[in-house]
């Protein structure tokens, strides 16, 4: 049945690469937009994919953001391998960062990246093991809540 | 009212993408942190900032933007024209401070 098809990309996200910064997000972007995915649902995927790739840039050491599409939602995790994250309820207070000046001065790091991932899922999920690594996962439905 | 529009009657200066100045503004937005923009803004704004490098052209490409706006006199980098050359996304630039320039559109598109 084409509304139950299951469909997954994977794509390689190297840290502190600000140059190729999006790439990742527009691509899958472009393929959301392939799969007739609703603009309003791929507003809210590429909010969520950006963020992720900007903060394994910023952060890890390299991860990678896959994303599945099923019959009533698009999902994309974001894995990285780095210092992970000390205290997760921290760093999802809006305003709260790790940033360095290097990173600011691009116009990051102001504490809105997690957040925003949070805002724009309809399901959030993440997981950090200081020193080795972070795990998130959002869930988008396609016909809103 | 086209980029174009208000590219003429500002005095702003095209850097990037000129065949792309007659695509229509809908509204606008003004910032220099990128998520505030990327959650905050929406498809056919103009972009006010006074960021140069080049990810405001991954921004402003999938925010959808009509084009960026950078303020201040302030230069876009060699690597933010060439990615806006293959994004597609109009790069004005301006002498005038953030808040005169917003301003200006501003009043251009809802008083003029």
């Amino acid at each position: 049945m084409p509304g139950d098809e299951y469909l997954e990309g994977i794509f390689y996200v190297q840290g502190r690469d600000f140059v190729d910064a999006g790439i990742v997000s527009s691509e899958i972007k472009k393929k959301l937009k392939e799969k007739d995915i609703p603009e309003s649902i791929i507003r809210k995927a590429a909010v969520v994919t950006f963020e992720a790739e900007i903060n394994i840039i910023s952060y890890a050491e390299q991860g990678t953001i896959q994303y599945y599409i099923e019959s009533d939602s698009v999902t994309i995790e974001a894995k990285d391998v780095g210092k992970g994250i000390e205290d997760i309820e921290l760093a999802l207070q809006e305003g709260y960062s790790t940033a360095d000046d290097s990173i600011r001065e691009l116009g990051f790091g102001a504490g809105m990246g997690l957040a925003n991932i949070k805002r724009f899922s309809d399901e959030f999920e993440i997981s950090s093991v200081p020193g080795e690594g972070t795990f998130l996962k959002s869930t988008i439905y396609l016909n809103g809540k | 009212m086209t980029l174009e529009a208000i590219v003429e009657q500002l005095g702003l200066k095209c850097k990037c993408c000129w065949e792309k100045l007659k695509t229509e503004v809908d509204g606008g937005y003004a910032g220099d942190l990128l998520s505030d923009v990327m959650a905050n803004s929406s498809g056919g704004d103009v972009w006010v900032t006074r960021q140069v490098h080049q990810n405001i052209v991954a921004v402003a490409s999938l925010k959808e933007h009509a084009g960026i706006v950078i303020v201040q006199g302030a230069s876009p980098d060699k690597d933010t024209l060439e990615k806006a050359q293959m994004e597609g996304i109009p790069i004005i630039v301006s002498d005038l401070s953030e808040f005169e320039v917003v301003g200006k559109i501003y009043h251009l598109m809802h008083y003029a």
